[in-house]
């Protein structure tokens, strides 16, 4: 078998042997699919079965870090390209997004509840760290409900929770939205960028800017939506669609059938991550998502308008939505000066290819949404030294 | 931003749960997932669970791949 000798670099692979006898589900969920035996193999089968130059998009930034930090890239061959996507949350939500936020802070009633990621993204007057440092009450937050938890402590206070995210988050919103009304919470908001992911799938193989040969598509926005949502890509547009999972194992076998399908020359929407995502999905997360939310065109950074692909807020949740606190926000949503954040975003340039990167752009200090985010395609790359 | 871990789960009350992951342990919301039993792995995002994971389809996964992979290494 044609193995590399040593573990691939930056892997964080655990050597482990599963235990066909008796095994551990938690063997199982974590060990199984990182087991270093395992990824050789997919490796090589990759190698021997990759019959020409193919470009491969992960459209989830989630993938895109795992195959950065498992080392992947090292094993696969060089024919194969990998783009990233636009499924970095943080990093597609444009300019006239923060500057809501911006307004929303001037208030100083107003709290900031947000997620870790969207501390440094630095809006046209600064980060919401910068606001923080000015005096808002930014607070950061691991789920939507520690966000309505506190808004019910402290009653006098208006709690804003910037929902960003896809369909896997936006349920989570919807349902804190619910628990807010149920809760007969007054005080507590959604300024909501939340967008889905199908619509700028379908903007990217239209423009046809770059060429794709398959989609390695988003497990966990698909354990919501299940694999209907990809079914244009592979039927009107002949594109390999498979929905894989996010550890080493599932990066490759994922990689694998897209490969095959192509050898086969054919095209579908598969599941690798079967033990997560079901074809139909999560229903009851959708629905939720569905009584909250409608879909409404929607800013992308560097995609721009899209149609129906955001997520508003319902007129009969319209007390719940942070907008109304604020005046309409029309400021163009391009990028800072010399970044070049929206052509990373569309798969056309790679982050070395700025003249920012790694230099004036870094982690600690970004220019561009793709380095503020550990999800960015910058970020990644400057951490994992690509 | 999309990244959610298999947890398992120790306790229910109400529409909360405790889960447990290497030693972690937090409190993790159902209403996105009815039906969850006490010992059931649920994938945790932002705190809420959003689906059971289904230990048979893993065990399947993996067997495949064995099966698939160790053909190819024999050709």
């Amino acid at each position: 078998m044609n193995c590399p000798p040593t573990p691939p670099r930056n892997s964080l692979c655990i050597v482990s042997q599963w235990n066909m006898t008796n095994p551990d589900p938690s063997d199982i969920y974590f060990d199984s699919f990182r087991d270093p035996d395992r990824v050789c193999r997919l490796a090589a089968c990759i190698r021997r079965e990759l019959a020409g130059p193919i470009t491969l998009m992960e459209v989830c930034g989630t993938h895109t870090m795992s195959v950065h930090r498992f080392g992947l890239r090292d094993l696969l061959p060089t024919e194969l390209k990998l783009l990233s996507g636009p499924g970095c949350p943080v990093c597609v939500t444009p300019n006239n997004y923060y500057e809501q936020v911006r307004l929303l802070a001037q208030n100083r009633d107003v709290v900031l509840c947000s997620f870790g990621d969207l501390l440094r993204v630095p809006g046209r007057d600064g980060s919401l760290e910068d606001l923080r440092v000015n005096g808002a009450d930014v607070r950061v937050v691991y789920s939507p409900a520690q966000a309505l938890e506190f808004a019910l402590m402290d009653p006098l206070k208006k709690f804003v929770f910037l929902g960003i995210g896809f369909e896997t988050t936006a349920p989570l919103t919807a349902a804190v939205i619910e628990s807010a009304q149920n809760e007969c919470c007054g005080n507590f908001f959604v300024l909501s960028g939340h967008k889905i992911m199908p619509p700028p799938m379908r903007a990217l193989v239209e423009s046809g800017e770059v060429a794709i040969d398959g989609f390695l598509c988003p497990g966990h926005v698909s354990v919501i939506t299940g694999d209907a949502p990809y079914r244009f890509l592979a039927e009107e547009k002949g594109k390999p669609c498979v929905i894989a999972g996010f550890e080493p194992v599932d990066v490759l076998q994922g990689l694998l059938m897209l490969i095959r399908q192509r050898n086969e020359r054919r095209s579908a929407v598969e599941i690798q991550y079967t033990r997560a995502v079901r074809p139909e999905g999560n229903p009851k997360a959708r629905e939720l998502m569905q009584r909250v939310f409608c879909e409404s065109d929607d800013d992308w950074r560097g995609l721009g308008r899209i149609p129906l692909s955001g997520l508003r807020i319902r007129e009969e949740y319209v007390a719940y939505n942070a907008a109304q606190l604020i005046p309409p926000v029309e400021i163009p949503p391009e990028d800072l000066s010399g970044c070049i954040c929206h052509k990373i975003l569309r798969g056309i340039a790679l982050p070395n290819e700025c003249a920012l990167f790694g230099e004036i752009c870094v982690p600690d200090r970004p220019r561009g949404a793709c380095m503020a985010s550990q999800e960015g395609t910058c970020s990644i790359y400057y951490r994992y030294g690509r | 931003m999309c990244l959610a871990v298999p947890m398992k789960v120790t306790q229910i009350v109400g529409p909360n749960c405790t889960a447990e992951m290497s030693g972690i342990t937090a409190r993790v919301r159902l209403d996105l997932v009815p039906d969850v039993r006490v010992g059931d792995y649920v994938i945790v995002h932002a705190g809420y669970a959003i689906q059971r994971l289904d230990e048979q389809e893993a065990l399947e996964t993996l067997s495949l791949l064995d099966e698939l992979s160790a053909h190819a290494a024999e050709e």
